[in-house]
């Protein structure tokens, strides 16, 4: 009596198409369905909004640093003193794990302003240095308690596990005091 | 499954045969919605609405775990969360008008499913406890769509859990005492809705479990069918699969093109306005419903209007108040006893002229109700109402045993397959019809019934 | 058995104390009915000619449209409405380009905190930043507006029934009280502080008119009309309440042609497995 579901051993019938196309049909639906249902897992829309960031920099003074948030994240945004800019140049040739120099890292056009993300590359623990009084590490820079990375001046990494320096977001200068990251 | 005939499992590859000893799942699945399953051959389009309300399941299920990544069950951000999902997540707003709307497609495939119920007697033996299941299914699914509805935390929201929680305050004594432990305060706050958020995300799941259990009393019996007589033989049955998976798959292809058809032009359709105002304690809105799928049952909670008393005394036995909350309940669970209520040995109406004619004027009365339900509480509505309720009980209570005793059947087929094919070789013999009127098998048995 | 003889009892007697409570009273309302209902407000609301361009399964949104209502509700809904599920960067469905609705966030001012020493400030606005609503709590919003809220407009037009069409029809709504109901009604009479509207649930409403021809000078030089600004701020407010409006009516064209096609082969499907089966009328 079921005769559709037997014969199949003179393998597809030509009657069977209907039924080949009707069960992929359905499949490249219930494919697409899982369309939205992995992207609503993607970051919103006011998360996304949110990915540029203004900072006014006009008031921190030469060897202060501010922490701000970019995309939910620290931003460390320092202005160098020119003894730093010189020690930090002095290193540009020295041994390091992810070699650049000063320049490349403050940008063109960006004479002591240095804006790096407050997260170590290692594994994403926030550095120590930018807060008055913290321990800056071995080189003067950002030091990270989790697993003991140091960075230098120009958070680059000198010492410990990270195996990159502390990253550079793309920013431009909105104004002459505004900094526009991301 | 029981039919000596049906279809065994057979692994094809060493695989699928070392799966079979370790866990026989294939084995079971194929035994329970594939091709395994001997199924009548005469099912109408009213048996596809199982299919339909179990998939409606599983989709409120994957849309209410993902709205759930989104939401937030706190009065001060709920309502914003809603927005925050319906603006900013990808693809939000299809999962919340789907979800909401997929909630009204879930009970209106489900009262199809109790309706077709009612009318072939699937509640007859030997399928009572399917029926108590699905019995139970329905009153969690009411909890569950309540605690849904609560949490957007719109004015209807607010007022629909203030509402539905002050019933509990109707019991006796314990009543007020009651409401303020489920509420968690004097009136629906964060605590409230934190745990029906909880309880929200859980009850599908045992829903779920009970869904299960119902599939599986199924089985013992099998399907139910048209004719009402049992399945006697092969030619009786096809096997689910192939010849039901695809007439489920189709229809169910019809039913989500109106689902699509209202989720995107017209979500808000079966909803409320009110429900798009944030929830507001010291402002009622002009009139409190429900979702539509509760208006019969909250016409049968506003018919009682005024307090049960001895007439000329002025004592007052029971107030309207709690009246209400009783019949409201009273009417759901008086489909616990509708398989001993209603005794007729003969399950399909199609062979019972006189339950027939019952039979839709209670599906006027249903309509009614659901008419009545979202009506303004003003009258003729109120005595409209009353009137309706009473028929409700009516129906279960008095007609329906009576009915069952003095009804004469009309004559019905030997076999499914007679009543698919009109005749049937085997019914060479038909057996002599017992006396009219008395039956008095405790299992009905449509085969063994006169011939008139 | 039992089962059934006490449901009969039962039944009966429940059905014959409902019926009875429930006649007496009603009867009692039949004789002697209450007061007509005086409320005889506009209960059906009226539409632009040729509707709205984002009705209707193919409707878009007309962003010319768009932006004059939205200069509608910024230079006068704005004074006591606030907007706060809707956020600056939104307005780019307007049509704005992003260095626009940056300069149109920054024509706002939203509540701050000052950088140095934490005190609440006023800053210009930026475009992750909402709308800002025009009083700090109820309490202000009540005592500037004779007692009476100003909802928030995000989602009015959801909020309401028939809302599009409802708050197109009470822009345009103010009127007087037909002298006769006064006379014939004293409930008709305007009380003081509250203006007359046919489409207000109770007819008389908390908000003066505020569409008066040319309150706004519109961009692009169209006529600043009552019935225009109440079409445009319409439409506006019908964006801000479901901007994706639009790509869901899109959206649902492809869902439902696609699960035309997928249930038609479906159907064929089903009826060539069932081919030879299929039963004949009995």
């Amino acid at each position: 009596m079921a005769s559709t579901a037997e014969g199949a051993q003179d393998g597809v019938r030509r009657r069977d198409w209907i039924h080949i196309a009707a069960i992929s049909t359905a499949g490249v639906g219930g494919a697409s369905v899982l369309f939205p249902l992995v992207s609503q897992m993607a970051p919103t829309k006011d998360v996304l909004a949110a990915s540029t960031t203004d900072v006014d920099v006009s008031s921190i003074e030469p060897g202060q640093s501010i922490k701000a948030t970019f995309r939910d994240q620290p931003l460390f945004v320092k202005r160098l003193t020119p003894e730093e800019i010189a020690e930090a140049q002095a290193d540009d040739s020295a041994d390091m794990r992810d070699p650049e120099t000063l320049l490349d890292r403050l940008g063109e056009g960006n004479a002591d302003v240095l804006v790096t993300l407050g997260v170590c590359t290692h594994l994403g623990c926030v550095p120590l240095g930018a807060g008055e009084g913290e321990d800056k590490g071995e080189f003067d820079g950002y030091f990270c308690p989790c697993h003991g990375s140091h960075y230098d001046i120009a958070g680059r990494i000198r010492k410990g596990p990270a195996p990159t320096n502390l990253a550079v977001p793309e920013f431009e200068f909105a104004s002459e005091t505004v900094i526009r990251v991301g | 499954m029981s039919f000596a005939w049906a279809n065994q499992y057979e692994p094809k590859n060493d695989f699928t045969k070392w799966i079979d000893e370790k866990l026989p799942l294939p084995r079971l699945v194929y035994s329970a919605i594939g091709a395994g399953y001997p199924v009548p051959r005469n099912l109408n389009y009213m048996w596809n609405f199982g299919v339909l309300a179990g998939f409606f399941l599983v989709f409120q299920i994957i849309t209410g775990v993902v709205l759930a990544m989104h939401y937030a069950a706190n009065t001060e951000v709920a309502f914003g969360q809603i927005e925050h999902i319906m603006r900013d997540v990808n693809y939000g707003w299809l999962m919340k008008y789907g979800h909401a709307n997929g909630a009204s497609f879930f009970f209106m495939v489900i009262y199809l499913h109790i309706f077709r119920g009612f009318f072939y007697s699937s509640y007859k033996a030997p399928r009572e406890m399917i029926w108590l299941l699905g019995v139970v299914i329905f009153l969690l699914m009411m909890a569950t769509a309540f605690m849904g509805y609560v949490l957007p935390w719109g004015q209807m929201s607010f007022w629909g859990a203030k509402v539905i929680t002050g019933l509990f305050g109707a019991i006796p004594f314990i009543g007020e005492p009651l409401q303020v432990w489920l509420v968690g305060g004097y009136a629906p706050n964060d605590s409230t809705l934190n745990r029906f958020f909880s309880l929200h995300f859980l009850l599908p799941f045992v829903i779920l479990g009970v869904v299960i259990l119902h599939i599986w009393a199924l089985h013992i019996p099998g399907s139910s069918n048209p004719s009402g007589v049992e399945v006697k033989k092969e030619s009786d049955t096809v096997p689910f699969h192939p010849y039901y998976t695809a007439k489920d798959g189709w229809f169910l292809g019809l039913i989500l093109t109106f689902f699509a058809a209202i989720v995107f032009f017209g979500p808000n359709l079966l909803g409320h306005p009110d429900n798009w105002v944030e929830a507001n304690p010291l402002s009622t809105p002009a009139l409190i419903v429900p979702e539509w799928y509760f208006y019969p049952f909250y016409a049968i909670l506003r018919a009682f209007t005024g307090d049960l008393t001895i007439p000329f005394t002025g004592i007052v036995l029971i107030e309207a108040k709690l009246l209400g909350v009783i019949a409201m309940f009273a009417s759901i669970l008086v489909w616990f006893f509708l398989p001993w209520l209603d005794k007729s040995p003969v399950r399909s109406g199609s062979y019972r002229p006189l339950f027939r004619v019952f039979f839709w004027i209670f599906v006027v009365c249903m309509a009614g109700l659901f008419y009545l339900g979202g009506a303004k509480p003003e009258e003729p509505f109120i005595v409209l109402s009353q009137i309706f309720t009473a028929y409700y009980f009516l129906h279960f209570l008095v007609i329906l045993p009576i009915v069952s005793q003095i009804e004469i059947p009309k004559p019905m087929p030997f076999s499914i397959t007679e009543a698919v094919l009109g005749k049937d070789d085997d019914a060479g013999s038909p057996p002599t019809p017992p006396a009219a009127g008395k039956h008095d098998s405790d299992a009905p048995d449509g085969a063994l019934q006169p011939a008139e | 058995m039992t089962i059934r003889l006490g449901g009969i009892i039962f039944g009966l007697g429940l059905t014959a104390v409902l019926l009875l409570w429930s006649l007496l009273p009603g009867a009692l309302n039949f004789a002697f009915p209450e007061k007509p209902d005086y409320y005889a407000f506009q209960e059906e609301n009226i539409s632009p000619e040729g509707g709205f361009s984002f009705e209707g399964p193919m409707g878009n949104w007309d962003t010319q449209q768009l932006q004059r209502g939205y200069q509608v509700y910024k230079e006068v809904c704005s004074a006591c409405h606030s907007l706060q599920y809707v956020a600056f960067r939104n307005l780019e469905d307007l049509g704005y380009s992003e260095a626009e609705v940056r300069a149109e966030a920054a024509s706002w001012m939203v509540p701050g905190i000052d950088g140095k020493d934490g005190s609440a400030i006023e800053r210009p606005g930026i475009p992750t930043d909402y709308f800002p609503a025009p009083y700090a709590n109820d309490v202000e919003a009540r005592a500037f507006n004779n007692n009476a809220i100003p909802p928030d407009l995000s989602l009015i037009t959801k909020a309401r029934k028939d809302g599009v069409h409802y708050v197109y029809s009470l822009m345009q709504g103010y009127n007087e009280p037909d002298p006769e109901d006064v006379a014939k009604s004293p409930e008709f009479e305007t009380p003081p502080g509250l203006y007359f509207n046919e489409y207000f649930y109770n007819i008389n409403i908390a908000m003066p008119p505020q569409l008066l021809p040319d309150i706004v000078t519109y961009a692009d030089g169209t006529e600043a009309t009552t019935e225009q600004m109440s079409a445009d701020v319409t439409a506006f407010l019908t964006w801000a309440g479901e901007p994706s409006l639009i790509q869901r009516k899109q959206t649902g064209f492809f869902v439902i042609a696609f699960l035309l096609f997928a249930t038609g082969l479906g159907f064929l499907s089903y009826k060539s497995v069932w081919a030879g089966m299929k039963p004949k009328k009995k």
